[in-house]
């Protein structure tokens, strides 16, 4: 009996200290965003505690700023067509990775991921010098345009979309491929009824995070953004050169609600938990 | 249905043989079973039939046709794999649709071919389950089910019972031989389970090393064995070395000097069935050979029971005799008499 008490008593301890590890771990991630959050709702210009009192003003002045509107819009748009764009490339690559036996595999594989290894500001600048170098050999206007900025941010969705893909297909049972081609289906109708239903969870985890990547992405949109052309990201430390008011916070308030939305809305229809 | 013929088929994998020049013919609706080790070649041939592996010699013919060029959707080959491989995201009448959706069949057929299907392997309430939602004898039925859905010319079975636990094994074996014979369906099936092989097979073939070994029926492998191989891995044996010293006369290793057939000589085993072998008194009749000699181990298994009985310094022999009221079991460390006739034990050169 002692012993038993003793025992259980030990094991209570261990598992305390676990917990009080485990909530400490998660405060330090979530405090940052709870002060944010709580930040938005400061009636004061200037943050500073206690609160002198509690608005909305800060969220209500958002839709009547320019600035914030069109970089937002721009940043969807963005992500969007790069993180569609990056799946359309990624996916194939994704399947030679996986099932393809070559040599130089593993060399293509660490490159397609490269861009999640260099970092972005280093990253921004040579395609800064890229494309002057382009603008300069062809005479055509890349250096800030549009399309320059979503091949650039295709380059940032692909390592998702490819390391995502990858490992969907090679964690799934290959025999049901072999049972679906016994049956009568070829490589094209094997994939498109067996393999892309197993890998589903996949690629909308690629999709989400190549879209992630894309759109909170500053450092790299800093260098290739043009006159009149700013993401969000962008827009969000433009104002912060000249006000430090609780508008940052309410934008990003709305930038966490927006994220925090797709996530939940995707992980309805497909458990990315599974893959991720 | 149909014959299936393979004619000097081979697979090489660089300098490893795989399959090595194998010939044979399964007759239309023939049960044949390729039994042997792993990596012995047989789930390598039965890949082959299936189109998932290009032999490297030979060709493979399925009712007439040569089939060995063909990718595995040209085949109409019915395959169950050991791990069932079902469509996940698909319920059971999905799964069992899906090679009937490949050969067009026209949709107002494919209710009542899926409920005939279900209902062949008793599953007919099924139809709406996912496949997570059965148990793993119901998914291999349901597995079944879709590699007969489409009548194949040939039915593949890769060690489809080898998930299953023993006793449902049993069952699910009686199930599938009883479906062949009704359909009369050519099949291949593929076990290391020699049990198993011996209740379901028409037609056994043995392999090893990539070759086959022997071909024929239970009693063909069990009484004649063609090479020691076939003798340990079919039924069991307690293997004597030692050599021929003139016509039916073995001497093993160990001194003990056996009367036997045939007149080979040379080096020698001598295999002999644990069931073949009795236990002898002195005062009983006399047989061919009869050696003393002191159990050393007994394994109880219910109706028999398996006595090690050492004959010499170097040779020890299982005896299995039935488990009877009226006969007293001898005791660890006692000492017996061994026996057994001349045409018991097989000489194999070695």
């Amino acid at each position: 009996m002692g012993v038993g008490a003793k025992m259980t008593s030990s094991r209570f301890a261990g598992r305390m200290a676990l917990r009080t590890a485990a909530g400490l771990s998660l405060a330090y991630i979530l405090l940052p965003i709870v002060f944010v959050i709580w930040l938005a709702f400061f009636a004061q210009e200037i943050p500073s505690f206690p609160p002198e009192g509690y608005s909305l003003k800060w969220f209500r002045a958002i839709p009547d700023d320019d600035r914030f509107v069109a970089g937002f819009l721009l940043s969807l748009q963005v992500a969007v067509l790069a993180t569609s764009i990056g799946l359309a490339l990624g996916m194939p690559a994704a399947v030679c990775l996986a099932r393809g036996r070559f040599a130089g595999r593993e060399a293509l594989n660490s490159l397609l991921l490269m861009p999640l290894i260099v970092p972005g500001i280093v990253l921004g600048i040579a395609l800064y010098v890229f494309h002057v170098e382009i603008e300069i050999a062809t005479e055509l206007p890349i250096l800030g345009s549009f399309a320059g900025l979503i091949t650039a941010h295709v380059l940032i969705a692909i390592p998702w979309t490819v390391r995502l893909i990858t490992a969907s297909l090679v964690g799934m049972d290959r025999v049901v491929e072999e049972a679906a081609q016994s049956l009568g289906a070829n490589r094209l109708t094997t994939f498109r009824r067996v393999t892309l239903p197993a890998i589903l969870p996949g690629i909308v985890a690629a999709a989400l995070f190549g879209f992630i990547a894309s759109f909170g992405n500053l450092e790299m949109s800093l260098f290739l953004v043009g006159p009149g052309r700013t993401t969000l990201p962008i827009a969000i430390l433009q104002y912060l050169e000249w006000k430090i008011d609780p508008t940052i916070a309410a934008v990003s308030v709305l930038q966490i609600l927006f994220i925090g939305g797709v996530m939940l809305l995707t992980d309805r229809f497909v458990k990315i938990g599974r893959v991720v | 249905m149909a014959r299936l013929q393979f004619i000097g088929v081979g697979k090489r994998y660089g300098d490893f043989t795989a399959v090595d020049d194998l010939s044979l013919d399964v007759a239309d609706g023939e049960f044949v079973v390729l039994l042997g080790p792993s990596g012995c070649g047989k789930t390598t041939t039965l890949r082959i039939v299936a189109g998932f592996v290009e032999p490297t010699s030979g060709s493979v013919r399925l009712g007439g046709r040569d089939i060995t060029a063909l990718p595995p959707w040209k085949r109409n080959a019915g395959l169950v794999f050991q791990s069932y491989a079902l469509f996940p995201h698909m319920t059971v009448a999905e799964n069992i649709a899906f090679g009937l959706e490949m050969r067009k069949v026209p949709k107002a057929d494919l209710a009542p071919r899926i409920a005939e299907a279900l209902r062949l392997v008793r599953l007919d309430h099924f139809g709406d389950r996912l496949p997570r939602q059965l148990s793993g004898g119901q998914q291999q039925r349901v597995a079944l089910a879709r590699a007969l859905v489409f009548h194949p010319d040939v039915l593949l079975l890769d060690e489809p019972l080898s998930n299953l636990d023993a006793k449902l094994r049993q069952d699910v074996r009686v199930e599938i031989r009883e479906l062949q014979r009704k359909l009369g369906l050519t099949t291949v099936m593929v076990t290391h389970d020699q049990e198993e092989a011996l209740t379901m097979a028409d037609r056994l073939v043995v392999m090893s090393e990539g070759r086959i070994r022997q071909i024929g029926t239970q009693q063909d492998l069990y009484e004649q064995p063609a090479e020691k191989f076939v003798a340990d891995f079919v039924g069991r044996s307690s293997f004597i070395d030692g050599r021929m010293d003139g016509p039916g006369r073995f001497v093993s290793a160990g001194g003990l000097v056996v009367a036997c057939e045939g007149g080979a000589s040379g080096q020698a085993s001598l295999a002999l069935r644990p069931e073949r072998l009795a236990l002898v008194s002195s005062a009983g009749p006399a047989m061919d050979n009869s050696f003393p000699g002191m159990v050393e181990f007994i394994s109880y298994l219910g109706a028999q029971v398996d006595l090690h009985v050492r004959l010499s310094p170097l040779e020890r022999v299982i005896v299995q005799i039935q488990n009877r009221p009226e006969q007293p079991l001898p005791a660890i460390g006692s000492q017996v008499h061994v026996g057994w006739g001349k045409s018991t034990g097989r000489v194999f050169p070695s």
